[in-house]
């Protein structure tokens, strides 16, 4: 007979055994997050160096002192002729319009998604596809007509027509039709039993549902809103309607005349604060953003 | 609460498939009917029908006095518990409870007094501002019916409510649901495909077969009276044991088994025989070559043979025996005869009780 008895061992504490292979795989993490972080050092010394020495020696391994004076001079300085695209306004005008992209974008994405999964539509399917097919048509390749069509509205210069233009999604309707197609039917039919009609599901049970999916939809949009360059550059001609990344190519642009010092330090604390609001987004939305995308807890 | 009318319901899909055949019962006020059946029989088509969730074809469904058909699922005073409870999960338990009420502008303290009541009803009160997830299998289905009794509707609608619960729980489940059907006295038509639910929960049963009602009944009326060899071999674990037996001048014979009958039936027929009829008896009629034996603890199934056909012998388990011949009887009064191609009952359950009488009186 083997012996069984209970005694109870003395418990181990598993000791983290060391491994070769967790070495190299953290080397690997830190020289690719020092090679993801080195530009912005670059960009950090480039900053808060006098600019006569960066256009004199290119960057540089030290830091300087420059950039308290900078960043007052890229934050509260008009750097156009009206001397109204301070970097607080350009920033600004980026918020608008990364936000409105954004909240935009899942709005229409997510009700024109509710319509074609849960009404019984003759062309739904036509039209989802039809939706879909637009992809293939980026902003770049119907610009002129969006142009006439946001200039023939009187929207240049408007947030309206910095954003509305660019508000129809077919990501974000994709995105949200597959959500919608994995919420189990009888969860719709509950709700109607329970004698909520379309908008009471849609706000009491879909949108709540859907939170994770908004969140990782909201940063992938929201910084696509953000770096937009070209649309902007289209629609705003008053400096006082520029955003951040239009902004930046402005003040260095001053090289192509070619009488003055190009204002690096300034520009490269515009391109930083340009850079921090997506970073922020995303530390924030980060954990939603993994659930959107791998949880289904339904 | 109310009784349920289907006059000639019927329902064809928009491909063609007539799912559910016209299908007329009525259900009476706080019964408890169980429509059975085994999958695609349209059983749940035909609940889904009643809730108001597929359209009806053709025929008028009634809810009480009204006619419903083309009433929205909120106006029709029913509450549903699905198989896979559909709890909202983004919800406390009190929320999703509380949602059928909120949705009809009941008072906020009316609410919260209901939903305590049918917390405490279904032992749910710790669970109150948990959500879904945080809770097993057994706690959701729980929650599932507090969202239904809580509106106090005039019908209850279960689909397939303990097919995700394991055996145990299933078994516990089964209780608990007939007792609190019991206690609110409320209309219920609860779909499933286990047989023993049907048999054990039921006031009546509605056997389902391929869109067609094959037979209502009480339980007891369902297994001792199938109308059919379908709802013979379905109702009942083991299923009654049909053979090919032969009808002759009055008398039926099955291998070395001979009746008379007063019937004037001739010719072939199907011959149904319940495994707990069949009886040892060293001088029975039948040989049986018994191939397995399984044990189920309470009772013995033998399987095996008798002239070339399969048969399955209930035995109590007292009873010894082992693989090899045997000699069987059977209690001739609960036999049943099938039509040997349709299937349906032709004896009409009286012709036994003569042929039994005169046996006594040779005897």
């Amino acid at each position: 007979m083997a012996d069984i008895s209970l005694s109870a061992a003395t418990p181990v504490v598993p000791r983290r055994r060391f491994r070769w292979s967790t070495v190299v795989d953290h080397a690997v993490l830190i020289t690719g997050a020092l090679i993801m972080f080195f530009p912005l050092l670059v960009m950090l010394q480039t900053a808060s160096t006098p600019d006569v020495e960066t256009m004199k020696y290119g960057p540089g391994l030290y830091f300087g002192d420059q950039l308290d004076d900078n960043f007052r001079k890229a934050m509260f300085e008009a750097s156009g002729f009206s001397g109204a695209n301070t970097g607080l306004s350009m920033f600004k005008n980026s918020l608008i319009l990364g936000l409105g992209f954004a909240i935009g974008k899942i709005v229409i994405g997510m009700m024109a998604a509710y319509a074609i999964v849960y009404f019984r539509l003759r062309f739904a399917t036509f039209a989802f596809w039809l939706i879909f097919t637009t992809l293939l048509l980026p902003l770049e390749v119907r610009i002129l007509p969006s142009y006439e069509i946001t200039q023939k509205l009187g929207l240049l210069n408007t947030y309206t027509g910095l954003i509305v233009p660019l508000i129809a999604s077919a990501t974000a309707t994709f995105f949200f039709r597959q959500f919608f197609r994995s919420v189990p039917e009888e969860l719709v039919e509950a709700a109607r039993i329970d004698g909520a009609g379309p908008v009471k599901f849609f706000i009491d049970i879909l949108v709540p549902l859907s939170q994770t999916m908004i969140a990782a939809m909201f940063i992938i949009m929201f910084v696509y809103g953000w770096n937009q360059y070209l649309w902007p550059t289209m629609i705003t001609t008053d400096e006082g309607m520029y955003t951040l990344v239009r902004g930046i190519k402005r003040i260095v642009q001053v090289l192509q005349g070619g009488n003055e010092i190009p204002e690096y330090g300034r520009a490269n604390v515009l391109a930083i604060i340009a850079v921090l609001p997506p970073v922020a987004i995303v530390i924030f939305f980060q954990s939603w953003f993994v659930k959107g995308l791998t949880e289904s807890d339904k | 609460m109310a009784q349920v009318t289907l006059d000639s319901v019927r329902k064809i899909y928009p491909n063609g498939v007539e799912a559910v055949t016209p299908a007329s019962f009525q259900i009476e006020d706080g019964e408890f009917v169980v429509l059975v059946g085994p999958s695609g029989c349209g059983k749940s088509t035909l609940l889904r029908m009643i809730a108001g969730l597929e359209d009806i074809t053709e025929g008028a469904l009634s809810i009480g006095e009204t006619v419903v058909n083309t009433l929205d699922p909120a106006d029709r005073d029913i509450a549903m518990v699905f198989q896979n409870y559909a709890l909202y999960p983004h919800m406390t338990v009190r929320k999703n409870i509380a949602y059928g009420l909120k949705n009809r502008k009941t008072p906020k303290d009316v609410i919260a007094q209901k939903v305590d009541e049918a917390a405490k009803m279904l032992n749910l009160t710790e669970y109150l501002e948990r959500k879904p997830a945080q809770l097993s299998g057994g706690q959701r289905q729980r929650v599932a019916m507090g969202r239904a009794i809580v509106r106090d509707p005039a019908l209850f609608l279960f689909d397939e409510p303990l097919s995700n619960l394991d055996a145990k729980l299933r078994n516990q489940m089964r209780i608990e649901i007939k007792a609190l059907q019991r206690r609110l006295g409320v209309t219920s038509i609860y779909v499933t495909h286990d047989q023993v639910e049907a048999m054990t929960m039921a006031d009546r049963i509605i056997v389902l077969n391929g869109g067609r009602i094959e037979q209502i009944g009480t339980p007891s009326d369902i297994y001792h009276n199938p109308a059919s060899t379908f709802v013979a071999s379905f109702m009942g674990a083991p299923p009654m044991n049909l053979v090919a037996a032969e009808m002759q001048d009055g008398t039926l014979s099955f291998a070395g088994l001979e009746l008379p009958l007063a019937s004037s039936l001739r010719g072939p027929v199907t011959l149904g025989l319940r495994p707990e009829d069949l009886i040892i008896d060293s001088h029975g009629p039948l040989a049986m070559e018994v191939e397995l034996i399984e044990e189920l603890g309470a009772h013995r199934l033998l399987h095996g043979q008798v002239d070339g056909q399969r048969l399955t012998v209930h035995l109590a388990k007292e009873e010894q025996v082992a693989l090899g011949p045997l000699r069987l009887s059977c209690r001739v009064q609960n036999l049943c005869l099938f039509h040997p191609e349709t299937g349906v009952r032709m004896d009409g359950g009286f012709a036994f009780n003569l042929a039994q009488e005169r046996m006594e009186e040779r005897a």
